[in-house]
């Protein structure tokens, strides 16, 4: 098994001047992945710091860094730990959401397959801090990667007494679990998550009551992105103040972030920024620009989930929270998809579109009904057969779609559709009035 | 195919500590059922009807339950495969970058022919799949548990060789 992997892994690149590399120090370095390496830089001292604290003072330091979630949604870190009870009278579990499958997002997996140990720690800091003895790291079955790295560093861990019944010594109970997905991209949302966990269909789960007050098993619980699980050990070692100051905009949003650009750019990858770094110098600068001297048309900048960017809201957005939002999208999960010149930006939509009809769950009817449509209507204007009126109605069905259902998936779908025609309506109208020719669609 | 009857067990031996170890982890034992539903596939290859039996029998859960579980998954196999099955991520930022012609080559030299069908010698089953999360390393394809980035048309026919040998 090991031997393989390492075959067939993607080296990632050195980094660029001007990243600030916290998460992604130790990318590309084979050596950081064993327990022993692992050590030898640093790690684990901050569980051990950590274990002689009140879980109390975790929270408030991680509350004091100002870090927010990694997964799309942002909330505060802290805050959400903060969430789950005081007094001690019945289990508590952590899940450590590695269900990454979000279009245009592959930052957990190269956190998972450089720095396991980095992941483990930040988990059994999140474990003791909201009093979980528990915690179920789900992985997503595709990542057959991460899945071997992150066992064996499990193992590891287990054999060198940091998990388990007496973790670290210090007579305190910490486990850990990975839990395989089996193909579903909705298992990615947290009450999802939790009904994968105790062996149900994947389907999300109408709140209140929050996961805090009735989890997986109906025991309080908290799911925290990979993302954000791995950076608290550096928060710990280098304190709250360290971590704030890397902010470059809104003082909302502090740290550093992993952006995963993909599309036809010279050098794609993971990228690590300080928040309030301009998009436009990721994808010029750090990625080399478009691919073959083409021109920049628009971006999705936070996963597939967040509205389009044209070229110039590109050029001007700050990567930060609340830069996105000034621009109309969001910062979601990082995962940024580029489009050049000569993306067909119908057909495209219409591969997103599928992707979310294919992953709904099928639980409300507007997103169920909804995206198989939205689908429909896209293929048939892309196959010359549409009519005007359909961009109305795509936009009303986008409407309806949008906050009534139990998740987001059917708000996700109706995002890029709506932004998309608002923005390239020439192009759909292209293919409506017959000046683009049809296309085939499989 | 193979009936509810004519299923021989899973359970048996090494998968059964298997299964008892993984039992420990969690508090229900229907919390067992993903990994149990691996366990099977890993041994057989597909999850038949009779496998789901004998999955409900060992979780104290019944068939029906399982199958509503097995069918919601897109990674478990209700139906025999290719012995490699190949999964091709087709979704928009690897579609950017060509991926429908990765598919394409993979349909010809496999002599699958169309998606979700078997190569006459039982070697090959192609399918598209939605986002396999590695976007920046287009295209990335998964040849049973092996997950390789960056293919290209041009690379299909030696790897397809390397795996017809297998």
């Amino acid at each position: 098994m090991a031997g393989r992997w390492q075959l067939n892994m993607g080296y990632p690149h050195p980094p660029h001047e001007k990243e600030t590399v916290v998460l992604s120090k130790h990318f590309g370095d084979p050596e950081a992945r064993s327990y022993s390496g692992w050590v030898k830089r640093g790690g684990y001292s901050a569980l051990r710091q950590v274990l002689s604290m009140e879980p109390g003072q975790v929270v408030d330091v991680v509350k004091a860094s100002g870090l927010r979630g990694r997964g799309g949604a942002g909330f505060p870190t802290g805050l959400k730990w903060s969430f789950m009870p005081k007094e001690k009278t019945r289990p508590h579990y952590l899940c450590c959401n590695a269900d990454e499958s979000e279009p245009g997002t592959f930052k957990d997996r190269e956190i998972m397959r450089w720095t396991p140990h980095g992941l483990i720690e930040g988990c059994a800091i999140a474990q003791y801090a909201i009093r979980a003895e528990i915690c179920y790291i789900y992985i997503r079955g595709e990542f057959t990667e991460p899945l071997v790295v992150m066992a064996a560093a499990l193992e590891e861990a287990y054999r060198e007494g940091v998990l388990g019944n007496n973790a670290l010594g210090t007579g305190k109970r910490l486990d850990m679990y990975i839990h395989k997905g089996a193909g579903a991209y909705i298992c990615g949302e947290e009450t999802a998550m939790m009904n994968s966990i105790e062996g149900r269909r994947g389907n999300p789960r109408i709140k209140p009551p929050f996961p805090a007050a009735s989890g997986v098993f109906g025991q309080p619980t908290t799911i925290n992105n990979v993302e954000t699980l791995a950076v608290v050990p550096h928060i710990i070692n280098r304190g709250a103040e360290w971590y704030k100051s890397f902010c470059l905009s809104s003082p909302k949003s502090t740290g550093t972030k992993l952006f995963s650009v993909c599309g036809p750019v010279k050098r794609p990858g993971n990228y690590e920024v300080t928040m309030g770094f301009p998009l436009g110098e990721v994808i010029h600068d750090m990625c080399g620009g478009m691919r073959d001297g083409r021109e920049l048309k628009a971006c999705i900048p936070g996963g597939s989930s967040v509205p389009i960017l044209n070229r110039e809201e590109t050029e001007a957005c700050k990567l930060d929270y609340e830069g996105c939002m000034e621009q109309g999208t969001m910062l979601g999960s990082g995962g940024v998809i580029v489009f050049d010149e000569t993306a067909d930006m119908v057909y495209q939509i219409m591969r997103l579109a599928r992707f979310y009809a294919h992953e709904s769950c099928a639980q409300c009817t507007q997103c169920r009904e909804g995206t198989a449509w939205t689908v429909r209507i896209l293929e048939r204007i892309l196959a010359g057969e549409g009519e005007m009126k359909d961009l109305d109605l795509l936009l009303e069905l986008g409407e309806q779609m949008t906050g009534t259902t139990i998740c987001v998936l059917s708000d996700s779908c109706a995002t890029p559709v709506i932004s998309g025609i608002k923005k390239f309506r020439n192009e759909f109208e292209a293919y409506i009035v017959g000046k683009r020719a049809a296309v085939a669609v499989g | 195919m193979e009936t509810t009857s004519e299923h021989a067990p899973v359970f048996t031996g090494v998968r059964k500590e298997e299964l008892d170890d993984i039992l420990t982890r969690y508090p229900t034992k229907q919390a067992a059922l993903l990994p149990a539903l691996w366990i099977v596939q890993e041994d057989r290859g597909w999850i038949s009807d009779g496998a789901m039996a004998e999955v409900a029998e060992v979780l104290e859960i019944t068939p029906a339950y399982v199958k509503g579980v097995v069918t919601f998954y897109t990674m478990y196999h209700q139906h025999p495969v290719g012995k490699t099955f190949i999964q091709v991520c087709t979704t928009t930022p690897c579609n950017l970058c060509g991926a429908e012609d990765v598919v394409k080559a993979f349909l010809e030299h496999t002599g699958c022919g169309e998606l979700g069908a078997t190569s006459p010698d039982g070697k090959f089953t192609v399918i598209e799949v939605e986002c396999l999360g590695a976007c920046g390393f287009a295209t990335p394809v998964m040849l049973n548990e092996d997950f390789l980035e960056d293919l290209t048309p041009e690379k299909v026919p030696s790897l397809v060789e390397k795996y017809r040998g297998r």
